[in-house]
């Protein structure tokens, strides 16, 4: 089972290759993450691209919905990493 | 032969600073082959060999700043002898560079690996030398007659001319001041029903691995450059008082920079590239304005411009026309709202999607005629 604190690196050294003046702990984790951050759908889709790569966890269009915030995003990369 | 000129990457770019060369005489070179890189306001730009053949003589040195068209260099062609080339280069008149208005450039200058020899170099302390290079700081403009300090680094560098973004802003400020000055601008707008091309990309996108999955933007590109092909008159330059059509579609795409500015990558031949292939033009026009690594390519011939709000931002946005090009199209945000169909309100996601024309070249008829060609091909989205 993979730590949370793993998956919020992940996501960290993503966002650091995307959106590089980022910085997770003031993103408010209940409210929408792209908004926040300003990413595009180009932006949002190469920051799955790198979580899959280190993850190894998929995450379909018609789940994006369930990704939107900081905390959704966690807890559905939490729910599908499988090591 | 073949002589590498310097590109122009916008209508009011008169010149750009020389940073370092990519090749050198003697090397055998393709088509699309980094020659060299300049600096410009909009940030550094790696110029292409637009024909293969054999680097003969190599012009410009780093620091210099070169005039739109001036020759950078001479390339024989295949079946050419270089040597002959560039003896030929050494009679013709050298190009009227003239050195850097500053000392200071906003590149890292590369060690010149034939030039200057070690005996020029000015005189200056290791830890000058170290700083001077990571600040990309001239050393020879701050030579005198005591060793270069640190410090004297450190003064250069806080001298710096402007940033590259206020460089971008006034290139930004520039062109549209150009365009909103010469260009008879008409605006259009409509509603569109994309319900149908995003189902239609979803279930595309669901056999497909995620790092190929296809965006919106890259179908809404290739339902533009179909539509334009009932449009004609939207799709070229505006050169000396005559609209020059363009058969082929090469799409200026509107790129946000974070921190401000825009850059605007171009996609070749949208017309003629299936949607994957397309994606991945689009991947990599983006990629490289976002890491500010853009090729002379990206910057130089597009026929059209398309900006996009995607699913962020505001419900519609009416473009400035970016000279020479006539027509600018826009897309806003895509969101559920409310549609008419066969007399019964439906939520459905559409788009508005606006152009905006250049009146010396077409008018609304024309326009109209685009925005419903564009409609009616993002209704069929198995057909792009």
């Amino acid at each position: 089972m993979i730590s949370d604190t793993d998956i919020r690196q992940a996501i960290a050294d993503g966002l650091a290759r995307i959106a590089p003046e980022a910085e997770l702990q003031r993103i408010d984790p209940r409210r929408s993450l792209r908004e926040q951050l300003d990413l595009d759908s180009f932006d949002f889709l190469n920051l799955l691209i790198a979580l899959h790569e280190r993850l190894r966890v998929d995450v379909p269009e018609s789940d994006y919905g369930k990704v939107d915030s900081l905390d959704a995003l966690i807890a559905y990369l939490s729910q599908h990493a499988t090591s | 032969m073949n002589e590498l000129r310097m590109p122009s990457f916008g209508a009011d770019m008169e010149d750009a600073e020389f940073v370092r060369w990519e090749v050198q005489p003697g090397q055998a070179v393709k088509r699309g082959v980094i020659a060299c890189v300049v600096e410009t306001q909009k940030g550094a730009i790696d110029v292409e060999l637009w024909h293969d053949g054999t680097v003969a003589r190599l012009m410009a040195e780093p620091g210099q700043r070169i005039p739109v068209g001036h020759v950078l260099a001479l390339v024989a062609a295949e079946g050419e002898d270089w040597r002959a080339v560039a003896e030929q280069g050494a009679v013709a008149p050298a190009p009227a560079a003239v050195p850097a208005s500053s000392s200071v450039s906003t590149t890292p200058a590369m060690p010149a690996t034939s030039q200057s020899p070690a005996s020029s170099s000015p005189r200056a302390s290791p830890a000058a030398r170290k700083r001077a290079a990571e600040l990309g700081v001239d050393l020879s403009a701050l030579a005198g007659d005591s060793p270069i300090s640190l410090a004297d680094v450190e003064r250069a560098a806080a001298r710096r001319r402007p940033t590259p973004a206020d460089g971008m802003r006034q290139a930004i400020a520039a062109a549209m001041s150009h365009s909103k000055r010469e260009i008879p601008h008409y605006y259009l707008g409509a509603q569109i029903e994309v319900e149908a091309a995003l189902r239609w990309l979803e279930a595309f996108n669901a056999q497909r691995p995620l790092a190929e999955r296809v965006l919106f933007a890259a179908l809404a590109l290739r339902a533009l450059a179909l539509a334009l092909l009932e449009a004609p008159s939207l799709n070229g330059r505006y050169i000396d008082g005559r609209f020059e059509p363009s058969t082929a579609v090469h799409i200026g795409v509107v790129t946000a920079m974070r921190g401000g500015g825009l850059i605007v990558p171009t996609v070749h031949g949208v017309h003629v590239r299936t949607l994957p292939a397309l994606m991945q033009a689009l991947r990599d026009a983006l990629s490289r304005a976002r890491s500010a690594q853009l090729r002379s390519s990206d910057l130089a011939d597009s026929t059209i411009t398309f900006t996009n709000l995607g699913d962020l931002g505001c419900d519609a946005v009416y473009g400035v026309i970016y000279p020479p090009q006539v027509a600018i199209v826009g897309l806003g945000r895509v969101a559920v709202r409310p549609v008419v169909r066969d007399g019964t309100v439906v939520a459905a996601r559409t788009v508005h999607a606006s152009l905006a024309g250049d009146h010396r070249v077409s008018d609304g008829m024309v326009g109209a005629r685009f925005l419903g060609a564009l409609a009616e091909h993002l209704a069929h989205p198995e057909a792009l």
